[in-house]
């Protein structure tokens, strides 16, 4: 992932927030946000997630003029087509539950928090990666990636670092 | 306004409930905001006859996102410096989570104050559905 300009918005945050169910006004109300140590609006923790808004290849957005594996009328746009029964296709062009693994950890490092005005560029370097044998779920291969998101004047705010997991079978419940 | 250390013990703990019966509408609420239109948290059909799920379930972010309320409310605003989770269980529409931090070590960094703080969110069957770590300056 490389996004080159996340403009942090004052009504993104607000949206943001209300979908954490997240109420504190440092959130959305500028003159409660002045009268703190903060001393402006800032964004919660977890914001720098959002930045997907603002990647254009982010394969989890449906974008014009490409087929989205989601429902239309049939259950899905895109993936297990009679063809994809094939046993030459790996497991992640078959299962749709694999169309970008699951999560399975997420870090993030504050330099400093986040406010409307920011003008961000991130980008995504791999990390390790490795496997793991679970009861419930079969072979697990986990990835990390590391992410940089950098202000407009260059300065390092947030560091995050993702683990994703693909799982050979779905979880068992 | 922040914790203050001469008033912290190792040992110490903070909960709230995050979240109370779930809806699919707060997940698509969350997808919306954070970008993430995965199928599986908002598309009964494609989950459920495609990927193979009993229904929808919630992104590991929204979690973590709920589950940072309860810590800035503990920590005060502006006062992480690290916040860190594993998604260790699915969360389904229905459940009622509670996010709990307990001080792990009050230390001294650079001329700061800081906690450590573990940190696990659990549903209403007491089964952990995160777990993690956090850093906050204290005064």
């Amino acid at each position: 992932m490389a996004v080159e300009r996340f403009p942090v918005e004052a009504s993104h945050i607000l949206m943001f927030a209300r979908s954490i169910g997240d109420s504190n006004p440092i959130y959305s109300d500028e003159s409660h946000a002045g009268s703190t140590e903060v001393g402006s609006i800032i964004a919660p923790p977890t914001f720098a997630q959002a930045s997907a808004q603002f990647d254009p290849d982010y394969f989890l957005r449906p974008k014009d003029g490409q087929k989205w594996f989601g429902s239309g009328g049939t259950a899905s746009g895109t993936l297990v087509k009679d063809e994809d029964k094939d046993d030459s296709k790996s497991d992640d062009e078959k299962s749709g539950s694999s169309a970008g693994g699951l999560h399975a950890e997420q870090h993030f490092t504050y330099h400093r928090h986040l406010k409307p005005g920011d003008v961000l560029s991130a980008e995504t370097k791999p990390g390790e990666s490795w496997e793991k044998e679970s009861k419930r779920a079969g072979v697990l291969k986990f990835s990390e990636s590391i992410t940089e998101y950098r202000d407009q004047t260059g300065e390092l705010v947030v560091t995050a670092r993702s683990v994703g997991v693909v799982t050979e079978k779905v979880i068992e419940q | 306004m922040g914790l203050k250390a001469d008033e912290l013990n190792v040992g110490d703990s903070y909960s709230e409930v995050i979240v109370e019966d779930l809806t699919r509408t707060q997940i698509v609420q969350y997808a919306g905001a954070s970008g993430d239109y995965n199928p599986v948290h908002s598309d009964e059909k494609f989950v459920t006859e495609v990927a193979g799920y009993p229904t929808v379930f919630a992104h590991g972010m929204l979690t973590m996102g709920m589950t940072g309320r309860m810590l800035t409310n503990y920590v005060g605003d502006g006062r992480l410096t690290y916040y860190g989770v594993r998604f260790v269980n699915q969360v389904w529409p229905g459940d009622t989570l509670t996010a709990r931090a307990e001080v792990s070590e009050v230390r001294e960094e650079d001329g700061q104050t800081l906690i450590d703080l573990t940190i696990s969110t659990t549903n209403q069957d007491e089964k952990f559905v995160l777990t993690g770590n956090a850093t906050a300056r204290v005064d």
